[in-house]
C-alpha cells in the first residue's frame, strides 16, 4: 500500500486516480500509523515552501518522514514536495527543508535567460544524468513530462537523475538510495508519467 | 525546450458534449469524458472543459464527469464557465481541475482573481477575455461575448496579471468561427504586454493556421480550438508531426 501525505496542501485527487490506474493501492492520509504502515510514501506538494515545510513539522510529519526515509521506506516528492526533500529553500527568505537530501531551492529566473517566462510551465523533455535510475524503468530519454514551477533544486548534481532544458537545465528528478523526487507532475504527465508512478511502485529502494 | 500546447476545448451542457462531433471509433460521441480519453490518446497537451449549464441540476452534472473525466484522463484539466466566486474554485478543484478560468466572474469581481492565487496559486487562475475591436480600441466584453464592458483589453489583462492571474486565454470575438486564422494583431499586442502565459483562442481553420501563428508570434505558448478538432477538420496528431516539422517545439 501507498501512503499519499495529506498535510493540507494541495490538490491530491490526480495523485490518488493515477495510482488507482495503474492498478495499485493507494491512501490519502494524513495519520502517522498509516503512513508508517504503508510500503512507499509519495510526499506531494503545491504553494509556498514555507508554509508547507512548517505544516510538516508542526504536525509531526517531518520527523516521522526522516525516520521512515532512514529505516529505508521507498519515498517520492512531487513538485514542492520534492523540494521540500531538500535542506533549505530560498523562496520569500530561507527556509528550511527536510534535509534529506543534500542542496537547496533557488529561483529558476537566477538561472534562465530574462527572456523566458516564469514559471516554467507546460511539457518539457527529460534528459537522463543518470540513465540507469529505477524510475525510468518504462520510460525513454526525451519523453516529455508535464512542469509548473518557479523554483528549483541546486547544487545536488551528484543525486540529479534527470534534467529538463529551459535556458539552463534543469533539476527534474532526483534520487539517492530510498529517497527520490520529480520537480514534474507525473500524475499529469500522461502514459510517461503513469510508467514513472508504476516504475516506483516496483522499486524496492535499495539501489 | 517547452513544447507549443494544443488545447481542444469542450462545451459542456447537462452532462452532455454540445457542438456535434463525428469521430470513427467513439461509441459516445458527446460524452464528455469519452471525448476527453480520446483527445489525451491523441496527444492533446491539456483540455478545457467549459460548463455552459444554467441550472444548478446541469451545474451538478457537470461536477460529476469533471471527476470521472479526472479519474481516467491524466493531462492538466482546466475548467471554466460560471465561476464566480472562490467557493465556484473550490467545487472544481475537488472534483480534479487543475487550473480555473475566470471572465465574466472576474468583470464583475477582479478581487476574485487576487483572492484566488492567494489560496490555490497564480498557476491555478487563468483569466479568460472575450475581445472585440471597436474603432481604434480593443475591448472587453462579458456574459460570452454579448455584452461590451467598454474596457480597454490590454489594460484589463494588464491589470488582472498583476492581480495574479497565472494565464490568460485570448479569445479574439472578431476572428471566432471564421476559421481564417489567429487575430494576430491582437495577440501581438497582448504578447508584448504581459509576461505569463498566452493562450490563442478563435479563428483556427486548417493545420497552417497554427503554423503561422506559432510562426509568427512565438511568445504565444499554445493554441485553443473547439469544432475544428471535434469535427475532424484537424487530427492533433498530424497538426503535432506538421508542427515539428515546421520546427515548432511539438509533444509527440
Amino acid at each position: 500500500m501507498i501512503a499519499i501525505v495529506d498535510y493540507g496542501v494541495g490538490n491530491l485527487f490526480s495523485l490518488k486516480s493515477s495510482f488507482a490506474a495503474i492498478g495499485a493501492e493507494a491512501v490519502v492520509t494524513g495519520e502517522k500509523e498509516v503512513i508508517a504502515a504503508a510500503d512507499k510514501v509519495i510526499l506531494p506538494g503545491v504553494g509556498a515552501f514555507e508554509d508547507a515545510a512548517k505544516k510538516l513539522r508542526e504536525s509531526g510529519l517531518a520527523a516521522l518522514l526522516t525516520e521512515l526515509a532512514q529505516k529505508g521506506k521507498p519515498i517520492m516528492g512531487i513538485c514542492l514536495g520534492m523540494q521540500l526533500l531538500f535542506e533549505e529553500s530560498f523562496e520569500f527568505g530561507a527556509h528550511r527543508g527536510l534535509g534529506l537530501l543534500k542542496g537547496s531551492v533557488k529561483p529558476i529566473a537566477d538561472v534562465i535567460p530574462a527572456d523566458l517566462k516564469t514559471p516554467h510551465i507546460g511539457w518539457n523533455a527529460l534528459t537522463f544524468t543518470k540513465a540507469d535510475c529505477p524510475l525510468f524503468a518504462y520510460i525513454h530519454e526525451g519523453d516529455y513530462v508535464y512542469f509548473v514551477h518557479s523554483y528549483y533544486a541546486c547544487d545536488c548534481q551528484a543525486d540529479t537523475v534527470a534534467t529538463a532544458e529551459y535556458g539552463a537545465p534543469l533539476t527534474a528528478a532526483v534520487q539517492k538510495g530510498n529517497v527520490c523526487g520529480c520537480q514534474f507532475h507525473p500524475e499529469k504527465s500522461g502514459e510517461v508519467g503513469l510508467k514513472i508512478l508504476r516504475a516506483f511502485c516496483e522499486w524496492e529502494g535499495n539501489v | 525546450m517547452v513544447t507549443k500546447r494544443i488545447i481542444p476545448c469542450l462545451d459542456v451542457k447537462d452532462g452532455r458534449v454540445v457542438k456535434g462531433v463525428n469521430f470513427k471509433g467513439l461509441s459516445d460521441v458527446s460524452s464528455p469524458v469519452e471525448l476527453a480519453k480520446y483527445y489525451s490518446s491523441c496527444g492533446a497537451d491539456e483540455l478545457v472543459f467549459y460548463d455552459i449549464t444554467a441550472s444548478a441540476e446541469g451545474r451538478k452534472l457537470f461536477t460529476d464527469i469533471l471527476t470521472q473525466t479526472a479519474a481516467q484522463v491524466f493531462i492538466p484539466l482546466t475548467v471554466g464557465g460560471g465561476i464566480n466566486s472562490t467557493a465556484d474554485f473550490e467545487r472544481v478543484l475537488a472534483c480534479g481541475a487543475d487550473k480555473v478560468s475566470v471572465n465574466s466572474g472576474a468583470i464583475k469581481n477582479p478581487n476574485l482573481i487576487y483572492e484566488a492565487a492567494k489560496l490555490y496559486g497564480s498557476q491555478c487562475v487563468v483569466l479568460s477575455a472575450d475581445i472585440k475591436r471597436v474603432g481604434e480600441q480593443w475591448q472587453v466584453f462579458a456574459k460570452g461575448g454579448r455584452e461590451n464592458t467598454g474596457m480597454e483589453a490590454i489594460e484589463w489583462i494588464k491589470r488582472c496579471t498583476d492581480l495574479g492571474a497565472g494565464e490568460i486565454v485570448v479569445n479574439s470575438i472578431d476572428t471566432d468561427g471564421v476559421k481564417d486564422g489567429f487575430d494576430l494583431p491582437l495577440l501581438s499586442a497582448v504578447c508584448d504586454a504581459v509576461t505569463i502565459p498566452v493562450i490563442a483562442s478563435g479563428g483556427a481553420g486548417c493545420i497552417e493556421d497554427f503554423i503561422t501563428l506559432f510562426q509568427t508570434l512565438p511568445k504565444v505558448d499554445a493554441g485553443l480550438a473547439a469544432s475544428i478538432f471535434h469535427f475532424g477538420e484537424v487530427a492533433i496528431s498530424d497538426l503535432k508531426t506538421t508542427m515539428q516539422q515546421a520546427g515548432i517545439p511539438a509533444r509527440i
